[in-house]
């Protein structure tokens, strides 16, 4: 049994709990919180406790990751339970929500016991798996959501591809409503988009490089919400990345029940930073325009975008070392994730509430699970924040196996010096 | 041959693009190349500026033109020339190009000129290799040689190109000369009129500077250069046309479309052209009119011009 933790003189912000304000924070011996907010001060701990005193610090709950890609099972060279776990630790992220785009791929419930046995013993972080909306991925035949929910999987989620049959999204739909499953739908019409690496637009006419069109986005959203309208399942978009998309959201919000996702990449760059084609920044969905990216920001700020995501997927240097056209798509970032939102604060684009809530409690709601808050009762799962922590991005400092990260030599302000899992400090700077 | 008594420095280390060029950079290796037109019409061709050099052609894609002409330009000026056709040999063996290019920079060249159907192909390898890289077309993106013949053949016979108006047609989107003709007619000064059908027009082209247009007879009115490209059926994945007569029925260019042109017009064309889909045979043969032919001459001219200067 661990011993009773004492925080004080921290700035806690817990927006589930609508707590933003100087106070302190008691983790008991289960490594439950105790108790948290103004209340706690030095005036309620036994004088023969020791405290810690977090002047000038934040205290936020463990953030959830909606979209992380791990290697295990198939591709443990690029990450593994336990290197995501570090990793995501380092990062302030104590729960992860995996895709299923593994070897083998996560289709079946014969697989989930090794997945969740894997993710138990190796990984000290929260894991929530994902299995695929389809058979082996592909896009044809349903899997049984309701034998794997029972198993324990959250939500289901064909990845980076998508439903393309229209006929059968229709039925995916029907199912994910009878079972109470979440469907997560990465948006682009395959067929449009095929081929393409960057937006299409200045910059793939530029380089040269086949574009993939806003509209392959818009035309999907726009399907499944017109969908949605006829079976009201739980539906998540995982990810968008125009201000087209966001016009769509925006007339279907008051309608029909759904959310939507972002990636950090997404909110942070734009495809000007490909530069002279930088393949750690091949992503899906692309880097678009510098106003689609102010849009999505705006679409934090007016609550039309719920969650922000790292969509973290590890490549090694091999992939990444080739052509433009041959890399392998996808950038590292779980554990840049809170360090990049926070550039949005500090450069006033986002309120800091908001950008902890998009990282914390909404996906957690979306997910139906009882994390990313502070919860008197809850496991103790936070982290310490020094807000104005100035460090630079550099690849070789990270802590994930791959180090395809989108935003090398950034200069980033705000780190988490600490995370804390069911009370018990596992990182620490 | 006339003597250079001032070493002026071009810019860059690579040619990759003629995006990363100044204007005296274009100037410098036009001027050098017009050194070399006379040369390559007389009976001694042959120059010692390179001995002791290696030249690697490394092509990824089939080539005639370009890799004959750089296998040429390099031997001309005394150059150990080697070419590779790869022609993806190296890669269905699983090498990818950065390995090549270790592998090959290991051998201690001068120069590689590089051919890859990847957009991009040649700056990666020039990130990776310690001498000095020709990019001699990559994917869609850039062929500067290409552009800077172009220029040459242009000045040769209309004297200038400063205020010309210049019409580029056909399958643009995939044309990686299209792109460095752009950017290098841009430069010096003409007009550039872009003609394609919207399925082979690149977004947002007008943002290079460039005006555009899916009626040939609109783009090629009073244009003094009109410069045909091929249409890269390698490079369509899916139906961007209906039928080769229809193109060639609407952009192809034949004596009526080229009325709309200035009467002393030029007609150009990369190759290897597609007769009777792109231009009309007569048209293209009429030589009066046509400059095909000239293209592929000063082409010579202009790699001897970028050898000597890149491997200096």
């Amino acid at each position: 049994m661990m011993k009773k933790k004492y925080f004080l003189n921290a700035n806690i912000i817990d927006p589930q709990n609508s707590i933003d304000e100087l106070g302190g924070m008691i983790v008991n011996e289960e490594g439950k919180i105790e108790a948290v907010g103004k209340k706690v001060n030095s005036n309620n701990i036994p004088s023969r406790e020791k405290y810690i005193d977090l002047k000038g610090k934040y205290i936020i709950p463990g953030i959830v990751d909606m979209r992380v890609f791990v290697g295990e099972p198939g591709f443990e060279y690029k990450e593994n339970f336990r290197t995501l776990s570090e990793a995501a630790l380092s990062g302030g992220v104590t729960s992860v929500v995996t895709m299923p785009n593994t070897n083998p791929i996560i289709d079946n419930v014969s697989i989930v016991d090794f997945l969740k046995r894997r993710g138990r013993d190796k990984s000290k972080i929260n894991i929530f798996p994902t299995a695929s909306l389809t058979k082996s991925l592909e896009g044809t035949n349903m899997t049984e959501f309701g034998l794997l929910q029972k198993k324990g999987i959250i939500g289901f989620t064909d990845g980076y591809k998508t439903i393309q049959n229209t006929r059968l999204m229709s039925r995916i739909m029907r199912s994910a409503y009878d079972l109470n499953c979440l469907v997560m739908q990465h948006v682009e019409d395959e067929e449009l988009s095929k081929d393409g690496m960057v937006n299409d637009g200045i910059i793939s006419t530029k380089l040269g490089l086949q574009g993939i069109s806003e509209l392959a986005e818009k035309i999907i959203i726009e399907r499944d919400l017109t969908l949605l309208e006829d079976f009201n399942c739980r539906y998540h978009i995982s990810q968008i990345s125009t201000e087209k998309s966001l016009d769509v959201i925006k007339n279907r919000k008051d309608l029909i029940n759904f959310t939507c996702g972002v990636s950090i990449n997404n909110l942070s760059l734009n495809e000007n930073d490909i530069g002279d084609f930088r393949t750690f920044l091949k992503l899906s969905p692309p880097l678009r325009t510098e106003e689609d990216r102010l849009a999505l920001i705006k679409g934090i700020n007016n609550d039309l975008i719920d969650v922000i995501v790292s969509d973290h997927k590890p490549e090694d240097e091999e992939q990444k070392r080739l052509t433009f056209a041959q890399a392998s798509t996808g950038a590292s970032g779980i554990e840049t994730l809170l360090s990049l939102a926070l550039e949005l604060y500090h450069n006033e684009s986002i309120k800091l509430n908001k950008i902890i809530k998009a990282l914390t409690c909404n996906p957690a709601k979306i997910l139906k699970i009882n994390k990313g808050n502070l919860t008197i009762g809850n496991n103790a799962d936070f982290c310490i924040l020094d807000i104005n922590k100035p460090w630079i991005v550099k690849k070789e400092n990270l802590i994930s196996k791959s180090k395809n990260t989108s935003i090398e030599g950034r200069k980033l302000q705000g780190k988490v010096t600490n995370t804390f899992v069911k009370g018990e400090e596992l990182f620490k700077i | 041959m006339a003597n250079h008594n001032k070493a002026i420095k071009i810019s860059k280390k690579h040619l990759l693009g003629i995006q990363d060029l100044s204007i005296s950079d274009v100037n410098f290796i036009l001027s050098e190349a017009k050194q070399f037109i006379n040369l390559n019409k007389s009976k001694n061709k042959k120059l010692d500026i390179l001995r002791g050099k290696t030249q690697i052609n490394l092509f990824f894609e089939p080539s005639t033109r370009t890799q004959s002409s750089f296998e040429l330009a390099g031997k001309r000026l005394g150059a150990d020339v080697m070419s590779m056709n790869l022609n993806n040999s190296a890669i269905k063996k699983g090498e990818t190009l950065v390995d090549t290019a270790m592998t090959l920079n290991a051998m201690h060249p001068d120069i590689i000129v590089v051919r890859h159907q990847d957009s991009g192909a040649s700056n990666l390898l020039s990130q990776k290799v310690n001498c000095a890289v020709l990019n001699a077309g990559d994917g869609r993106r850039e062929h500067p040689t290409q552009a800077l013949l172009d220029a040459l053949t242009i000045i040769d016979r209309k004297k200038k190109i400063e205020g010309l108006k210049i019409a580029i047609c056909g399958d643009i989107v995939h044309s990686r000369v299209a792109r460095s003709n752009i950017y290098l007619l841009n430069m010096l000064g003409a007009e550039v009129n872009i003609i394609a059908p919207s399925n082979l027009m690149p977004k947002d082209i007008q943002k290079l500077g460039v005006n555009s247009f899916s009626d040939m007879k609109k783009g090629v009115k009073d244009c003094d250069i009109v410069m045909m490209l091929r249409l890269q059926n390698e490079r369509m994945t899916s139906s961007f046309l209906s039928s080769n007569r229809e193109y060639y029925e609407y952009y192809g260019l034949t004596p009526d479309k080229l009325n709309f042109a200035k009467e002393d017009a030029l007609i150009m064309h990369p190759g290897p052209m597609n007769r009777g889909i792109e231009i009309d045979t007569k048209l293209a043969d009429d030589i009066n009119k046509s400059v095909i032919k000239e293209q592929v001459e000063l082409g010579v001219a202009v790699r001897m011009a970028c050898l000597k200067i890149f491997c200096e």
